[in-house]
């Protein structure tokens, strides 16, 4: 066998995998996708399902299915897909599992904003995801600037990020105490992240919001894997590297702000769904599709679970919440062992 | 495959914030030969390597690239004519050689384009020379140092460039794998006749593989030329400040240096 040919089987062995596993994710999501349509207080069969999204009228079906559990359950993908995106697109960028946009503030900042804009300005709809969005890009720029020392160190900005994260969390909650009217099951929207009341006009902002930057993203994957080698490296391979990170920042912070707009800042998301991808696809090819599909995944089986898997109904991000502090504990006891800093 | 570029420094002035690290400096790198930058620490190597590559903007004067400015061209026209291995390139946690070497293609493919024949065929060139064809499934923090530099090295050849340029190619490897990285080059030199400009620590060796060797001293060059009229005990004093004695090295013909120190030393009239 020649060099070429043991370099063509590797890479073409290589492709297979992932191909494979990226159809198997698209399967489960699907597969999830139609459980939460006929999963419920009353199980329709698949058959009654298809026909109310074909626009049949059902009777019983067409209102639960229809109104109640489709846009909740394309709600819970697109928040999955944008937040798998938007947090893999930090880890990767920043060469650290902890940079994710749900551990460095970013979410909370996207979900303190838009509680802001809802209790205290009596704002709605898409002005929420705006206003979401202009305060995701705030933190992460404060974040960016207070980290900046000759220079952005993955450590510092991890720290600074998680302190600043702290902070606007009690911003949340301070808002959210000033609404005495408030419902529970609301305000815990905007703490662990919920997709309860999910309806049509939280679905429109969120899929324009993918239509535009996932493609945007998606083009930056080749300049993305080159700032992985570390900046000099990366524009000695001709990537401008700070054009890149300023496009990657805008485009991952919007898919964050928005689907926190839209679902509250579903915990722990954006942070599991791009190691989890790594893991089942291997450390080959881009990280972005495999973690968008692990996101919409990890949402839809968690929303599943927090519904019917206890006795009371408890919100996504509850489950979601639970299934990642593991994992963040497991990533701070292993950078311990290994003696790196965080 | 090699047209001889010009790669050129005049009047450069560099630096980071207030501080400036290189002052009107000139340099002119012979074409088709090995340069070696030698120096003190901190006397503005790695950010001279940084200028000539595009990655620091010059205050003053200008790095020319076959007569154009290399901060005016495009940064992937720049990236297939030359390369850079910078000093600490991070490895992608469980990246495989092949893949890691593959990066190299980079500015050979556009943002839609497929992987192409010629890319493998790169690729593949990249890992026989540098003998980590054996490895190229091989995770790349599985390696040890010696073989993690040659892999880094494929990822620069595979990036087909006709001018290389190295920052410390051989720190943190033992003295069997700098040589055998210092041979590497000198094959890439000779077969194919790439120009390479390296920034080296050991003058020893810097003298035995250049054809040119640059001295630096505080962001100037003190001496420049062919390495047994740079390497005498006049530059190592005023480069490094330390007394010694050169004599010629009998294995390579070049000139070698030997520290003085304040202890060890034959009396002379012994």
């Amino acid at each position: 066998m020649t060099a070429v040919e043991v370099v063509t089987r590797s890479r073409l062995r290589r492709g297979r995998r992932r191909r494979l596993v990226i159809a198997l994710l698209v399967v489960l999501v699907v597969a999830t996708f139609a459980v939460t349509l006929m999963v419920g207080r009353t199980v329709y069969p698949p058959a009654d399902v298809v026909r109310v999204i074909l626009g049949e009228d059902v009777p019983g079906a067409s209102f639960t299915v229809g109104r109640l559990r489709l846009p909740r359950a394309v709600l819970g993908a697109l928040a999955g897909l944008c937040f798998g995106l938007g947090g893999v697109t930090f880890q990767t960028m920043l060469r650290n599992p902890l940079a994710s946009p749900d551990i460095i503030g970013i979410s909370s900042g996207a979900s303190a904003a838009a509680a802001f804009a809802i209790v205290v300005l009596g704002l709605g709809g898409a002005q929420v995801s705006v206003v979401a969005v202009i305060a995701g890009l705030g933190v992460a720029l404060v974040i960016y600037l207070l980290s900046y020392r000759d220079g952005v160190a993955g450590t510092r900005l991890i720290l600074i990020g998680i302190g600043i994260a702290a902070m606007l969390d009690s911003v949340t909650a301070y808002v959210l105490s000033k609404a005495p009217q408030w419902e529970l099951q609301e305000a815990m929207r905007w703490i662990t992240g919920s997709l309860n009341g999910s309806a049509w006009a939280d679905v429109v902002p969120l899929l324009a919001a993918l239509a535009v930057l996932g493609p945007a993203l998606l083009g930056q994957a080749r300049n993305l894997a080159g700032l992985q080698l570390g900046d000099d490296a990366a524009s000695a391979l001709g990537v401008r590297v700070e054009r890149t990170r300023i496009l990657l920042i805008v485009a991952a912070v919007g898919l964050i702000a928005f689907a926190t707009a839209a679902t509250g800042p579903i915990a722990f998301v954006a942070f599991l769904a791009g190691p989890i991808a790594a893991r089942v696809t291997g450390p080959h090819g881009s990280p972005l599709v495999p973690a968008a599909l692990v996101g919409a995944l990890l949402v839809l089986v968690a929303d599943l679970v927090g519904q019917f898997a206890f006795g009371t109904r408890y919100p996504v991000g509850v489950v979601t919440g639970a299934l990642g502090a593991p994992y963040l504990i497991y990533l701070i006891i292993r950078t311990n062992r290994t003696g790196g800093s965080l | 495959m090699t047209a001889a570029h010009t790669l050129q420094a005049t009047g450069l002035t560099l630096g980071y914030k207030d501080r400036t690290v290189i002052s009107g400096f000139d340099l002119t790198v012979p074409p088709g030969r090995i340069t070696a930058i030698v120096g003190a620490n901190a006397c503005g190597k790695s950010t001279l390597l940084r200028a000539m590559s595009r990655l620091l903007a010059p205050r003053e004067g200008q790095v020319l690239l076959d007569g154009k400015q290399v901060h005016r061209t495009p940064a992937k026209e720049l990236a297939r004519t030359l390369g850079l291995l910078p000093q600490s390139p991070v490895a992608p946690e469980g990246i495989t050689v092949a893949d890691l070497v593959g990066r190299g293609r980079n500015p050979h493919q556009g943002m839609l384009s497929r992987w192409s024949v010629q890319d493998d065929e790169a690729v593949a060139a990249a890992l026989e020379t540098t003998q980590t064809l054996d490895l190229s499934d091989r995770p790349v923090d599985e390696l040890s140092g010696g073989q993690r530099q040659r892999v880094w090295i494929a990822m620069v050849l595979a990036q087909q460039t006709d001018l290389l340029l190295l920052d410390e190619p051989t720190t943190f490897l033992d003295v069997s794998h700098q040589v055998e990285v210092l041979d590497l080059l000198t094959d890439l030199n000779h077969t194919r006749g790439t120009t390479i400009v390296m920034v080296l620590h050991d003058l020893n060796l810097a003298a035995r593989y250049a054809d040119h060797l640059v001295a630096l001293t505080d962001g100037r060059v003190h001496a420049a030329g062919p390495p047994g009229d740079v390497l005498t005990t006049d530059t190592v004093r005023a480069v490094f400040g330390l007394e010694s004695q050169v004599i010629t090295d009998p294995t390579s013909g070049r000139p070698l240096m030997l520290p003085m120190g304040r202890h060890h030393a034959v009396s002379a009239s012994a």
